[in-house]
């Protein structure tokens, strides 16, 4: 009888274990293909911007997207070693110079890339919106980043909205995001 | 004297050579580090920043820093997703330590059965005595086989 119990025991933790791995695998499978914010976007929602506080590379102290809540952001995700970043860097600073005045604030996220290049390349191209650094590319999987660059559009009550533009913007793209978050805003 | 002198100069203008035999090979920390975008080791990798951390570990042995050194500063920039291997240390220990807990864990679990059955078995039924009216009969069949 003991032994019978004993086995019993033995089957249900087995059985346990397995549909507990089963569960982990299905949810690792779910979790990695949501594609972040972008995924939430493409299918037609104005998703909440994912939120984050990270080193300014432009100055000293953190900035967070909260502190911005109020103005349309465009959101750059970028890295020195991408070459497409060289080509559009001028526009991004371009469109700051021209919206800055009417609440709109370009933020450049460099990711996965080394400070000391980022830094050079800032100089090197004259930007003066602000930069952040996230080294170790936390913020990709949230956001779905899939490459380098990438641009979001965050409506001043910190939705996501217009496109997601996969790789080097063109000035047009960029007027037309910045117009619609503009319009987007309550 | 002099000669000893010059010696000595040798031996203490050599050291920073000798010690030099131990500094890290740009092949191995490649092999030991991963390219952030593309999640494979810098050695089979040929994206842009697998390039650029290339050339940042070939810049820091040339500058004479340590395997350790160059690792804790990748780790710094990229995080700890660029070691190939996870430290050894703290709660990484347990992607050491899992693995050989589930081998002897394992291999208790097949030692335990294989004693509960050759437990299990019993007596040997060769062993067993016969019936002794079975074992009348089986003679006397024996018997008629007998010249």
């Amino acid at each position: 009888m003991t032994t019978a119990r004993l086995r019993l025991a033995g089957q249900v933790l087995a059985v346990a274990a397995v549909a507990a791995l089963l569960a982990l695998l299905v949810w690792k499978l779910v979790r990695g293909s949501d594609g972040g914010a972008a995924a939430e976007l493409a299918s037609g929602r104005s998703p909440a911007a994912p939120a984050f506080t990270l080193p300014r590379l432009d100055t000293g102290g953190e900035l967070s997207l909260a502190s911005l809540e109020g103005k349309v952001v465009v959101l750059n995700f970028w890295a020195s070693w991408c070459l497409p970043c060289k080509e559009e860097t001028p526009r991004l600073q371009k469109a700051w110079e021209r919206w800055r005045g009417e609440g709109v604030v370009v933020v450049g996220i460099d990711a996965q890339d080394f400070r000391v290049d980022a830094k050079r390349f800032m100089k090197r191209f004259g930007v003066t919106y602000p930069v952040v650094y996230d080294g170790k590319g936390s913020l990709l999987g949230r956001y779905g980043v899939t490459g380098f660059p990438e641009t979001f559009f965050v409506s001043r009550d910190g939705k996501l909205v217009g496109e997601r533009v996969q790789g080097e913007i063109g000035d047009e793209q960029l007027e037309r995001g910045i117009e619609g978050a503009l319009s987007a805003s309550p | 004297m002099k000669l000893l002198v010059a010696a000595l100069v040798a031996l203490a203008l050599a050291a920073p050579a000798l010690a030099g035999g131990e500094r890290p090979r740009a092949v191995d920390l490649e092999a030991e580090l991963v390219c952030p975008t593309c999640k494979s080791t810098l050695d089979h990798s040929d994206a842009p920043v697998a390039r650029r951390m290339k050339a940042y570990i070939r810049v820091r042995i040339a500058a004479g820093a340590s395997a350790g050194e160059i690792k804790q500063e990748l780790v710094e920039q990229f995080g700890p997703g660029v070691l190939a291997e996870p430290p050894k240390r703290g709660f990484d220990l347990l992607a050491w330590w899992l693995p050989l807990g589930g081998i002897a864990l394992a291999a208790l679990a097949v030692a335990a059965l294989a004693w509960r059955w050759s437990r299990s078995r019993g007596p040997d039924a060769a062993a067993a005595p016969l019936d002794p009216a079975l074992e009348r009969r089986l003679d006397d069949e024996l018997a008629r086989f007998e010249p």
